[in-house]
């Protein structure tokens, strides 16, 4: 009736379910089920459930899950399994546009300041492909480290302008990753994240066809240059909708990606299921460490994903193998 | 056991026909001196209202510190991509200064906010160095010990050591009780606009302390800049001139990150000047051009921050800018290989 794919997935989905529960019970005011149906407090535990905690993890599984996918198809499209945007300067560009578009335009509604941080998170990535482009490929390895430089130089401009404007602490405060401030009505942007996932799933033949290069596709009758611009635009929206509603969540979709692929191969119409599922439950399970491990205070995602993120990435790193591929 | 990967590229690069051999490099250093003291006497005099009794004390202080980053960060900058035999590395990109800030860190969280903020001051620096040279040197040895690995490697790992150092750092600060944290916020933050006075002094002695025992091992620089295997066939004991390095690099570090915050790509940059400006390869002349190539930016570029900008903005902000761009130069460069 189902082949061992659709089982492994299924029982993956059904974990994520599990742990999704488990959070929107975990918080500072006291929600447990049977307050919920005691009906005692005047439904002020369901209006905690409805305004805060469901919101909030919806909105962890959206962003972890469109993070982690774009972080494949970038991996996907530059043909290196080291990049994601926060490796190639698009999440710092995002941030910077958030910044020129909050600085400029105060009033505009989030959605319009979304699509600008979209527009500079695509100009960085274009920027981080160009300098690609003028460099001896020697080692997998250079693309990583010239995409983080790179973020750190935008960083660094943001940063520049922040501090003369005095917006350093909100800057920090609004770039840090952290779902501490979802609530309903704050976070219903990352509902886009969703429709450029399923798009990304429909595109996602061409996106493998993509990675196996140039001459490949335009032989196989597709337009290569059209299937990169249409990956980018996605890698940008998702990373500028996180950017804006989150902030940033270092390293997802280098990790997620690279252990799906130790597993499922490189065909991203398989492999895409298991990135979105596998990108929200980390998120889920990292979100939940930083709610518990100080409560009743709260650790942002941002800070739990840098240490668990990095740890990983080193260990991906380090193996014997990791710079043969 | 052994160094060597990392010193596998070290002569590939000084074939680039140089412009400036019309001088020798003692007439450029003095220009350079002359230039140093130039923006030092500058930078005490600039704007000071004849008010003499404030001015000498309070920007004296300021100048000690700044020559003292300066110095340090150019040392063990030049020396560290000395031992590992390329142009690229550093020890801030390495994660050094990161681990740095997180021993701090650690230690206000072992020791408690309220045991750590009525510490003795040069006490607590000591501890925190003392720690320093211990996990630096275990990490590095680790990391350029084993199996040969490349450079590209080696900066990547270096580099997201650094992001963990920071984040566990970050993570740390906020397990400390946020009404505590405020009160060590100026300890742990250390930058060039409000750099930590008290220390000042426990720095010197540091420094002086390391140069001392770098100027005995001096004549080593140079063979040890021909790479391991040449080294060790001119009779030198490189496994310990290496460490002797390494440790003093730490602990120089240490205090640059201490008296102003950790700067990543500063020791990058005028090194990598100092190659082009000194026109020659010996540490005796390299040295010297880096430590006033570094002063002469320091002091100059805090001046415009304080003057230009009115404080408005941190001179690290802009290096970090500058010195980002001349990395991936390099790396396009090819100079990483």
């Amino acid at each position: 009736m189902f082949d061992t794919y659709q089982k492994q997935l299924g029982i993956a989905v059904l974990a994520i379910i599990g742990l999704t529960i488990l959070s929107i019970f975990i918080g500072v005011s006291d929600v447990t089920p049977e307050k919920l149906f005691a009906n005692s407090d005047d439904g002020r535990t369901l209006q905690v459930l409805l305004i805060s905690r469901i919101p909030r993890t919806l909105a962890i599984l959206l962003a972890g899950g469109s993070m982690a996918l774009v972080g494949m198809i970038m991996q996907i499209l530059a043909r290196n399994r080291f990049v994601e945007p926060s490796t190639a300067g698009t999440v710092e560009s995002a941030g910077l546009g958030l910044l020129v578009v909050t600085v400029l335009a105060p009033e505009m509604p989030i959605f319009g300041k979304m699509l600008v941080a979209s527009l500079f998170a695509l100009m960085g990535t274009f920027l981080f492909l160009r300098i690609l482009r003028s460099i001896p490929l020697r080692s997998v390895l250079v693309v990583p480290l010239v995409g983080i430089v790179l973020g750190g130089v935008i960083g660094a401009i943001t940063t520049f302008f922040a501090y003369r404007l005095d917006l350093l602490q909100s800057l920090n405060a609004w770039l840090t990753g952290s779902f501490a401030g979802i609530l309903s009505g704050r976070y219903e942007l990352l509902w886009i994240s969703l429709v450029l996932m399923i798009a990304a799933y429909i595109a996602a033949d061409r996106f493998t066809v993509a990675g196996m290069g140039q001459d490949f596709t335009t032989n196989l009758g597709l337009n290569y240059n059209r299937v990169m611009t249409l990956g980018l635009i996605i890698v940008s929206m998702v990373t500028a909708v996180v950017v804006v509603t989150v902030g940033m969540i270092p390293f997802l979709g280098l990790i997620v990606p690279n252990v799906v692929r130790q597993m499922q191969g490189d065909n991203v119409r398989r492999t895409a299921p298991w990135v979105i599922v596998i990108g929200a439950g980390f998120v889920l399970v990292c979100d939940m460490i930083g709610r518990v491990i100080r409560f009743p205070y709260e650790i942002p995602i941002g800070v739990v994903v840098g240490v668990v993120g990095s740890i990983l990435f080193l260990f991906m790193l380090l193996r014997k193998d990791a710079h043969v591929a | 056991m052994s160094l060597d990967t990392f010193l596998s590229s070290s002569s590939t690069t000084t074939k680039r026909p140089r412009r400036l051999t019309f001088s020798r490099p003692a007439k450029r250093l003095f220009f350079l001196g002359l230039l140093v003291a130039g923006v030092i006497t500058l930078f005490m005099t600039l704007n000071s209202r004849g008010n003499w009794d404030f001015v000498i004390p309070f920007r004296g202080t300021k100048i000690l510190a700044l020559v003292l980053v300066s110095y340090a960060v150019a040392v063990s900058t030049v020396l560290f991509q000395t031992v590992s035999g390329n142009r690229i590395l550093a020890p801030s990109i390495m994660g050094f200064d990161a681990l740095y800030v997180l021993i701090q860190t650690v230690l206000v969280f072992a020791l408690g906010a309220h045991a750590a903020s009525t510490l003795n001051p040069q006490l607590r620096f000591v501890m925190e160095v003392a720690i320093m040279v211990l996990f630096a040197g275990l990490l590095y040895r680790w990391l350029f010990g084993r199996t040969r690995r490349s450079l590209h490697l080696l900066l990547l790992v270096g580099i997201i050591f650094g992001v963990l150092f920071r984040s566990m750092a970050g993570m740390m600060q906020r397990l400390i009780d946020p009404n505590e944290f405020a009160v060590l916020q100026d300890m742990l933050f250390a930058s060039f606009n409000s750099f930590d006075r008290n220390l000042l002094w426990v720095s010197a002695a540091l420094i002086v302390g390391g140069s001392v025992v770098l100027w005995r091992i001096g004549h080593t620089f140079d063979i040890l800049a021909l790479g391991r295997e040449t080294a060790v066939n001119l009779g030198l004991n490189f496994q310990r001139t290496v460490t002797i390095i390494l440790i003093v690099i730490a602990i120089f570090v240490s205090v640059s990150t201490a008296l102003v915050g950790p700067v990543t790509f500063f020791g990058l940059l005028v090194a990598n000047l100092a190659y082009q400006v000194a026109g020659t390869y010996k540490h005796r002349w390299i040295l010297p051009f880096a430590v006033g190539l570094s002063i002469l930016f320091l002091v100059g570029g805090q001046m415009v921050v304080e003057s230009l900008f009115s404080f408005n903005t941190s001179l690290s902000i802009v290096v970090e800018f500058l010195g980002g761009i001349v990395f991936i130069v390099l790396l396009i460069r090819g100079v990483g290989r």
